[in-house]
């Protein structure tokens, strides 16, 4: 099938890419852009690795086509960081509490919630885990991923970490 | 596993798209949200040699009230129907069922159009429409045609549209001011589709006793269905734990439900009715304006 010349805005770059329609997003965010933060467990949606925001919001970049998201801002892993280049409060409070092991579901896991702690500054517990429920850790057993979300929320909006608990 | 290869169109009005679906016909497939398509692409159980999406088209995303009929486009996204604040006020279970479909990131990207398009039995929409009677819009070049959710979702995946037909809007009445309301689920974790699943709406007389009752029940049969003969028997009654309990009775014996990987026929009938009272009591509660 004939390739097609298309441009994606990735992290706020546009990058030029010659792709089939059948190209998943996924795909070409880590074979095309050279940008392999983003993984790939199951490829029906129900893994959550591949979680990227489109326009800021999660979505599954397993379950879009490259082609779909032209004229579209793609954020990934990549683009998260913090103050000088440092760590985001989320990915600092994962490093504290231990909220990953292998690191594989970890990706998709700091996009969701740096999109949904924007949403929701200060998030219940119910309401972290109804989301976090469409991202699967094998390892951690996710009470440490769901404390660091909490100690992340709670220095977002200013307040002394460690006051969540 | 990867998609088959297919062409792209995006057509950007409906009388595009209309043309492109009579050239290519059965070999086309419509693409809205894709979080229904794409993963049977992905597995090559859905090979299509045309995918039109219609993302592009304007207009169809839309949710309004109009002379107390809620008109919801057919690609407003599921969690456009959670937080429409419309919505909340004037049929707040559309939001409520909404929160339990699949994750966030799918909510972000699946319609109300596709989902019903798809016609799973399990789905939310699915038990939402039939709830709630809703008439379903159906455009092609012919004109534009509306049909009944009954005639519309026939059994398993399989709903009454043609190659060349696009669902463009579902029509929904708001609740009565005072109307209670309550959507249940059970699923083995969140984000699944649901096991067995209960929708009611119910409105009280001055005296306290039931003046209009639906009751939908998801998971028991190929389709949702509607416990019309307790919705009708219960008019008049007053709505105590008798009252429920021979409800909930009923709904385990409602539709011919098949015993899967997911649950045996026994534990969807002891659902049903676990379910059914749940909800019939959580709607009690709502009733005159409660939380
Ligand atoms: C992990 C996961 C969990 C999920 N959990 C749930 C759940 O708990 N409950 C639930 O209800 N759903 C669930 N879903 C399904 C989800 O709701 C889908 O978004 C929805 O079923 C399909 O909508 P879509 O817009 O994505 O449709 P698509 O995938 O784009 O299309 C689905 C089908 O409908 C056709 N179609 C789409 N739009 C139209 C139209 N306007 N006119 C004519 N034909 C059309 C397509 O050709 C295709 O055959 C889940 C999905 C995933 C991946
Ligand atoms: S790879 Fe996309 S959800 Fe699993
Ligand atoms: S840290 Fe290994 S899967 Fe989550």
């Amino acid at each position: 099938m004939k390739k097609v010349a298309i441009t994606l805005n990735i992290n706020n770059r546009d990058v030029d890419m010659l792709v089939e329609p059948r190209k998943l997003l996924s795909d070409a965010i880590r074979e095309d852009a050279r940008l392999t933060g983003t993984h790939v467990g199951c490829e029906h949606g129900v893994c959550g690795a591949c979680t990227v925001l489109v326009d800021g919001k999660p979505q599954r970049s397993c379950l879009t086509f490259a082609v779909q998201t032209q004229g579209k801002a793609i954020t990934t892993i990549e683009a998260v960081k913090g103050n000088n280049d440092g760590y985001s409060a989320l990915q600092q409070a994962l490093h504290e509490e231990h909220g990953l092991q292998c690191g594989f579901c970890t990706p998709g896991i700091i996009v969701t919630f740096e999109a949904y702690l924007k949403e929701n500054t200060n998030p219940t517990e119910d309401e972290i885990r109804d989301v976090l429920s469409g991202n699967l850790c094998r390892c951690t057993g996710y009470q440490n991923i769901i404390r660091a979300i909490q100690k992340a929320a709670a220095v977002m909006r200013g307040e002394t970490p460690g006051a969540a608990k | 596993m990867k998609p088959a290869k297919f062409t792209y169109h995006t057509p950007d009005s409906l009388e595009a798209a209309f043309q492109l679906l009579g050239e290519y016909g059965d070999e086309a497939k419509i693409i809205a949200g894709g979080q229904s398509l794409i993963p049977v692409m992905n597995l090559r159980l859905a090979q299509p040699e045309h995918l039109i999406d219609i993302n592009a088209i304007n207009g169809l995303s839309q949710i309004r009230e109009e002379g107390d009929i809620i008109t919801i486009g057919a690609l407003s996204r599921h969690r456009e129907i959670e937080t429409s604040a419309l919505l909340k006020e004037r049929l707040p279970l559309l939001p409520e069922a909404a929160m339990r479909i699949g994750h966030l990131a799918i909510r972000n990207r699946g319609t109300i159009g596709g989902s019903l398009s798809n016609a799973d039995p399990a789905a939310e929409w699915s038990l939402m429409a039939f709830l709630m009677d809703a008439d379903i819009e159906i455009t092609s070049a012919r004109g534009t045609r509306m049909a009944d959710i009954t005639d519309f979702i026939q059994s398993v995946y399989t709903s009454d549209l043609s190659a060349d037909e696009i669902l463009t809007a579902v029509k929904f009445p708001p609740i009565a001011p005072g109307e209670g309301w309550a959507v249940c689920r059970i699923s083995r974790r969140a984000g699944d589709f649901a096991i067995v699943s209960v929708a009611t709406t119910i409105c009280l007389d001055t005296s306290g006793a039931i003046e209009n009752l639906r009751l939908c029940i998801g998971g028991m049969d190929v389709t949702p269905v509607r416990i019309s003969h307790v919705e009708h028997a219960a008019v008049g009654q007053m709505p105590n734990e008798a009252w429920i309990k021979s409800a909930a009775e009923v709904a385990s014996g409602i539709g011919s439900p098949e015993s899967d990987m997911h649950a045996s026929a026994e534990y969807r009938r002891e659902m049903a009715a676990h379910l059914t009272a749940e909800a019939l009591r959580e709607a009690l509660k709502r009733c005159g304006g409660g939380a």
